[in-house]
């Protein structure tokens, strides 16, 4: 793999007695999933099984080895929130990304996810936008959070800004309903 | 040493033996599917299962994983191992019926009838592949992914592993690829075909000597030097 891998490595290799979790945790954080080739370098280099990696790297639902969104919106279905309607809320928004739940938008910026329980049923129906939580959505409530979501970015500029992309790379949500 | 009863035998075997190995040691069958004597122990089939204690008190555990203990009460074959053993044979019938192995075994614990939804898995997770890979092939080249419902075994990103050196120990040990008497496709769940021998004699001369004894259907007592004897 290229560069980026290479330094990832050596900032890996300094930390010695972190386990595979917590390599891992590194890793999605940084890229928002696991590489295939840079788990492959990982296993190499630490002398981990390769095997060992891709079962952690399975088994546990905040790993993911396809690129996720860069704008994470998560979606509980747990029972408050269900029997406060949480099913429309994530039509909603499966309708308002053009994404069902567990994919990622074309353009790479909004993946939708659906949980079970966000451990906050008093807010039921809730919806983690960024870390964001919104209790009490509805339709209606989330389409607007989506659309000033969406704008916002546009306000401050691009969203991909950070990543050193030029503004034009970066192609907005388009919204049915503004 | 450690001293406990097996089936009120009065046995004593070497600490850190397992409940599996003590009673394999002392001739008493416990039939499993997931252990091996050159693996670790691993407690997924659980069909090994024992009931330890006397009483109220008694409970089901897996001898191949359970060490044995000072003055322990171990049975291998009461009416509730039985039960349950049976029960866990019916629930692999009816996930992977193509499997010789657990056909067989279905036969010899005399289980006749799957009341769950059939399925044809050709995997039932002993992991006895796992083991053979990482443990006496140094391998690691294929292991478990995922989890629950999801659970299977396949190799790192379902590519063939650079670790593999195509030993075939793994299909060597499983106990779900060979396929069963009648071919892998056959209607019924369940095969049974051992239960329902017949003699392979025609007749009893008193002067021969049977080209096939012992013959299962004599010991059985369907056979004619069996009728003739009785």
């Amino acid at each position: 793999m290229e560069e980026r891998t290479k330094t990832d490595l050596e900032n890996l290799k300094k930390q010695n007695g972190s386990s595979v979790v917590s390599l891992l945790q590194e890793v999605q954080e940084k890229y928002n999933y696991l590489p295939e080739e840079l788990l492959r370098e990982i296993a190499k280099e630490r002398n981990i099984p390769l095997m060992d990696i891709y079962s952690v790297a399975t088994f546990y639902k905040a790993f993911s080895l396809s690129p996720k969104g860069k704008h994470k919106v998560v979606t509980c279905s747990g029972t408050a929130c269900h029997v406060r309607g949480s099913e429309k809320v994530t039509r909603e928004i499966s309708r308002t990304l053009g994404i069902e739940s567990g994919h990622t938008t074309e353009d790479g910026l909004y993946s939708l996810e659906n949980v079970s329980c966000l451990g906050a049923c008093a807010l039921a129906p809730l919806v983690v936008i960024d870390g964001e939580y919104h209790g009490s959505m509805t339709s209606a409530k989330i389409l607007e959070i989506l659309n000033g979501h969406t704008a916002g970015k546009k306000e401050n500029g691009c969203c991909c800004h950070d990543q050193g992309k030029k503004e034009n790379d970066c192609r907005q949500v388009s919204l049915p309903r503004a | 040493m450690l001293n406990l009863t097996l089936n009120g035998l009065e046995i004593s075997v070497e600490k850190g033996t397992t409940l599996l190995e003590a009673a394999k040691f002392y001739g008493m069958e416990i039939p499993t599917l997931c252990s091996d004597e050159a693996l670790s122990p691993y407690g997924a089939c659980r069909l090994c299962l024992v009931e330890i204690g006397t009483g109220n008190h008694s409970r089901l555990v897996s001898s191949c994983t359970y060490p044995a203990r000072e003055g322990l009460t171990v049975r291998t074959h009461t009416e509730r191992v039985v039960q349950a053993r049976k029960l866990l044979l019916e629930l692999y019938l009816a996930t992977c019926p193509s499997s010789k192995t657990i056909q067989d075994m279905a036969s010899k614990l005399g289980v006749t009838k799957v009341r769950f939804k059939q399925k044809h898995e050709e995997c039932i997770l002993c992991g006895l592949c796992v083991r053979m890979c990482a443990e006496q092939m140094q391998g690691k080249a294929i292991g478990f992914v995922k989890r629950g419902i999801k659970r299977r075994i396949t190799a790192p990103f379902a590519k063939k592993s650079e670790d593999c050196r195509l030993c075939g120990g793994c299909m060597y040990i499983c106990p779900a690829c060979q396929a069963r008497c009648q071919g892998p496709q056959e209607k019924s769940p369940i095969c049974n075909a051992c239960l329902n021998l017949s003699a392979p004699c025609l007749d009893y001369f008193e002067e021969a000597m049977c080209y096939m004894d012992p013959c299962v259907a004599c010991e059985l007592g369907t056979g004619r030097k069996a009728k003739a004897q009785s």
